[in-house]
């Protein structure tokens, strides 16, 4: 379900800089850095949006018409409601940090490790901004579309156990 | 009453003669505990083939064991992935010897279609191989060919003391590692 238009109304009026648009029943909101956490806190606080379904990137690199590198996704719900919504902030190195929402929803602890995990983009305030599904020792984020498929030979940096020594 | 004696040895009839390794293989072969590494799809037909319809308890094989300190046949199951490896290394170190492998299914064997960042492109290349079991996913009939050419390879050329295992044969070589180009770079 799209967000009710009092919603929309509220959050145009209260940050004039965000930019709404509506594509099949779904509402999006792009917002500025500098007022993304308020927003969320706005919509978090005072419109009921109790649940944060998930936190994402997408890394719009050599994308046709894309001006920032990546973009951050936050989806909304409001349980009572049923209204949906998404936020957007676009991102572009070399400054890739966000705060961190955890303050907010204490479930956006392990989202917000994953997009650390696979796109580098730092989340201040993070209790414990360690990589979640890939090893502490991996340096590279490999959902950035400048990362081979295939890897950099991490998948092969092991020792081998030999018939005779095992 | 008395026992015949069998004209060739001059033994009695009741009292055969073989190798000590022989016996020994014998012994092993038809006990193998296996570990069940089972990391994918590949595990379901492996949890198929230990179940009543195929019954690996046929051929000795039955016991699974989560514990790599009571297994000796370890069977991998599916794609590896780069996080995974040193669990599954560590498991084949804590295995008692003698102790084999089997590598079950495309992914084990060579990394499948998952030719990304962070599957092992095969098992083999860091733990030794005995026997490979293709398919996506082997039926439960595949798997147990290989477990009776497995125990076929044991009863053949396994010795009591385990020293076919330092054979150079027996050693896996590293395997160079060919990136195929992907498509569209
Ligand atoms: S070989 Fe096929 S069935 Fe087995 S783990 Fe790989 S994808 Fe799954």
């Amino acid at each position: 379900m799209p967000a009710a238009p009092e919603t929309v109304n509220a959050i145009k009026g209260r940050f004039a800089e965000a930019v709404e648009s509506e594509f099949r029943g779904q509402t999006r909101v792009i917002a500025p850095r500098e007022s993304l956490f308020d927003m969320l806190q706005f919509l978090r606080g005072t419109r009921g949006f109790d649940l944060l379904v998930d936190i994402t990137c997408v890394d719009y690199l050599n994308y046709r018409d894309a001006i920032e590198r990546f973009g951050l996704v936050y989806l909304l719900a409001n349980v009572e409601t049923s209204e949906r919504i998404t936020i957007r902030c676009f991102l572009d190195e070399p400054d890739l940090t966000v705060p961190s929402v955890t303050s907010l929803w204490a479930g956006a602890d392990w989202m917000e490790r994953e997009v650390w995990d696979m796109f580098g983009i730092h989340f201040e305030g993070h209790p414990d901004l360690r990589r979640i599904l890939l090893p502490d020792e991996y340096t590279a984020f490999p959902l950035r579309k400048d990362y081979p498929l295939q890897g950099r030979g991490e998948r092969h940096n092991f020792p081998v156990l030999r018939r005779d020594q095992s | 009453m008395a026992v015949a004696t069998n004209p060739q040895t001059g033994l009695p009839d009741n009292v055969m003669v073989s190798r000590l390794d022989a016996l020994a293989n014998w012994c092993r072969k038809n006990s193998l505990w296996p570990m069940p590494f089972a990391t994918a799809c590949c595990g379901i037909e492996l949890m198929a083939t230990g179940a009543s319809r195929h019954d690996l308890a046929r051929f000795g094989a039955e016991v699974f064991r989560f514990s790599p300190r009571q297994c000796d046949l370890m069977i991998v199951a599916g794609r590896v992935v780069m996080k995974m490896l040193p669990v599954l290394q560590r498991i084949w170190q804590q295995m008692p010897e003698p102790k084999w492998c089997i590598s079950m299914g495309a992914c084990a064997s060579t990394g499948g279609v998952f030719d990304t960042y962070c599957v092992v492109q095969g098992i083999d290349r860091f733990i030794p191989v005995d026997m490979y079991v293709p398919g996506c996913p082997p039926r439960p009939e595949q798997l147990i060919q290989g477990i009776i050419d497995l125990q076929d390879k044991i009863q053949r050329e396994g010795t009591l003391s385990g020293k076919e295992f330092a054979l150079p044969q027996r050693q896996q070589r590293k395997r160079a590692l060919v990136e195929l180009p992907i498509i569209g770079q």
